[in-house]
């Protein structure tokens, strides 16, 4: 990365007159009245004027600052930054797929229909589930989707009921989506193993439970080895297993959920199925359902009748729409490039990977870095920062002297349940060589918390801006950019 | 280092009595736990709780903590220098960085809670 010198805003850069591009001279009469009556917006104040060399280089600039998984590693524990291939991206950019109207007669898009008719068959085949909705936005809007599916059902049989039960190793989100879908969370705690404790979930388990949200595995990246057992418990009381399938890179291909006896999952095509993130997305957070809840998913369903595809709204028990349209189409063809790209076997190999990559940083660390839970984990693993606190230093400074390395820091205090957590996820995307740095830029890091715990203290030496104020990012956000006067 | 005058709960509140009243806040553990707070979601006054019910939300630079009220009352006060001054609960903990006043409903309950020295030997256990 090139070090630049402070880079000011393009607003401060601005000098009146100055234009990107020149327009040729007038050489028409002008004609003032043609916009008379329709509203034309007023000229912006401080609206930067600049010319064309000016915002290639403030731009350029500022993704030079920027890090990115074109850039490297990205080793975001439970949020699987993994990379996004090219052709994805060359699909969903076809003209075909991007000029294709939203509103436009079914007769004239079959062909986007039977696209979105096959990654709903295809996500059924990979989750062992019964039927699929592409409409959610995100991951957390599937959450709400599948927990509103799980209430109209039990509205639907007399009784929403009162409570969702939440292992204290979910995600941070499920306690969100069960509130918001007007339940009340109760927790559930961890076993020593990092599990659902079996005994506690029997314990607290009855018919005013109208689910339990699983994160499978969970977010220390164990898999939840008794989840038939957990499914029997809350359907003998009529409640319903809901699975967070955010860390679904750790089993497609491998295992389901669907023969785990869950009844619904979301899966994030944005993490599993390699199309971007965060910034660079939208999300896409499809929700497959077994059988008995599949009357209640959103309107329009995709049917085909007589080999033509069509849009059903007719399904008076549908909890309606969740999103407009018919959810983020070219991510959709995103992901169903990349599935069809890699084909049963290579899904599996994803996992696998995924899985080895994790063990080998766990293993390459182990001891160095301390882990709470010795249970075997999959695609991600667990370390805190307890051995570098002797040294007086946090997983904050590890996670700000990694920057100084030209990596990403991990996920940090969070799960929960580990102080000072530092959630390594490579996923299955990363070569021997690109682990190697990150295990090496660990080691050194612990090396360095030992001789000279100051040099992490006031990490990072090497960005562009140094150690940045959270508390007061915080408490006194400045959002937008004001003219001084 | 806990003070003696002062209950405690295994989620790391503290409970002052004074009289039929009592003061809540979250323990110097508790704060160091969170690290830099930022927000603190106070409950309205008059608001009845029941014992481990939650009285607001604490929100550091790292997480989003419950706040659980040690005993059942109702709240007569809340410390509104924190909405504006989070960061007293970081600088102290244990007195102008308290929560919310109680008119106790049960004394019986402050049985329930820990003495300091109580406290301090849960924390042991915790460390991990």
């Amino acid at each position: 990365m090139i070090n630049v010198i402070r880079e000011p805003l393009i607003f401060e850069i601005s000098s009146p007159g100055k234009t990107a591009v020149k327009l040729p001279e007038l050489d028409v009469p002008e004609k003032k009245d043609l916009l008379n009556g329709v509203p034309v917006r007023n000229d912006i104040e401080g609206f930067p004027e600049v010319s064309e060399t000016e915002i290639t280089r403030h731009f350029t600039r500022l993704s030079q600052m920027n890090y990115c998984v074109d850039f490297g590693f990205y080793p975001l524990g439970s949020c699987t930054m993994k990379y996004n291939p090219k052709v994805n991206e060359k699909v969903a950019s076809m003209s075909c797929f991007t000029s294709s109207h939203p509103l436009a007669p079914e007769k004239l898009v079959q062909g986007n229909l039977e696209l979105m008719k096959t990654l709903e068959k295809l996500l059924c085949e990979i989750t062992g589930m019964d039927a699929v909705t592409l409409q959610p936005a995100a991951g957390a809007h599937g959450e709400l989707t599948g927990m509103m599916l799980i209430r109209a059902y039990h509205t639907a049989h007399g009784n929403p009921r009162k409570y969702v039960l939440i292992p204290d190793s979910a995600h941070g989100t499920n306690p969100s989506s069960a509130h918001i879908c007007g339940y009340t969370v109760k927790e559930i705690k961890s076993s020593e193993k990092g599990t659902i404790s079996v005994e506690d979930l029997a314990r607290v388990m009855d018919e005013e439970v109208a689910a339990l949200m699983v994160t499978n595995p969970n977010t220390l990246g164990v898999f939840e080895s008794d989840i038939c057992q957990i499914a029997d418990i809350v359907h003998a009381k009529g409640g319903f297993l809901y699975m967070d399938g955010a860390n679904m890179n750790a089993l497609a291909g491998i295992t389901r959920p669907g023969d785990m006896k869950v009844d619904v999952l979301h899966l994030n095509l944005h993490k599993t199925f390699s199309t971007p993130h965060g910034g660079g997305g939208p999300g896409s957070g499809p929700v497959a359902v077994k059988k008995i809840l599949e009357p209640y998913l959103p309107v329009p369903v995709i049917e085909e009748k007589d080999g033509q595809y069509y849009l059903n709204y007719d399904r008076p028990q549908s909890i309606g729409r969740v999103k407009s349209f018919y959810g983020q189409f070219l991510v959709m063809l995103k992901a169903l490039a990349y599935i069809l790209a890699l084909g049963p076997k290579g899904i599996r190999e994803m996992a696998e990977v995924a899985v080895l990559n994790s063990n080998y940083i766990r293993k390459s660390l182990e001891g160095i870095y301390h882990l709470k839970y010795d249970t075997p984990t999959l695609h991600e693993c667990v370390f805190s920062d307890k051995y570098q606190k002797d040294y007086g230093v946090s997983n904050l400074d590890i996670a700000k002297r990694l920057l100084d390395y030209g990596l990403h820091p991990p996920t940090m205090s969070f799960p929960l349940i580990v102080h000072g957590a530092l959630m390594i996820e490579p996923t299955e995307t990363e070569s021997r060589r690109d682990l190697d740095l990150f295990i090496e830029a660990m080691k050194a890091i612990d090396r360095e918390a030992k001789e000279n715990p100051e040099l992490l203290k006031s990490a990072p030496h090497l960005t562009y801006v140094r150690r940045l104020d959270e508390v007061q990012a915080a408490r006194n956000p400045i959002l937008r950019w004001e003219k001084k006067e | 280092m806990y003070p003696e005058n002062l209950y405690y709960t295994k989620d790391h509140e503290w409970l002052k009595v004074e009289g039929e009243e009592a003061v809540v806040g979250i323990t110097d553990f508790a704060q160091k736990q969170l690290g830099d707070i930022i927000y603190v979601d106070l409950p309205q006054v008059g608001k009845i709780l029941e014992a481990h019910q939650t009285i607001g939300t604490v929100e550091s630079v790292k997480s989003v903590s419950d706040v659980y009220s040690p005993v059942s009352g109702e709240v007569i006060e809340v410390n509104s220098e924190l909405s504006q001054t989070p960061d007293l609960i970081n600088k102290d903990p244990h007195g102008q960085g308290w929560i919310v006043r109680l008119k106790i409903k049960d004394k019986s309950e402050i049985n329930n809670l820990m003495k300091a020295a109580d406290y301090e030997k849960y924390l042991e256990g915790l460390e991990h």
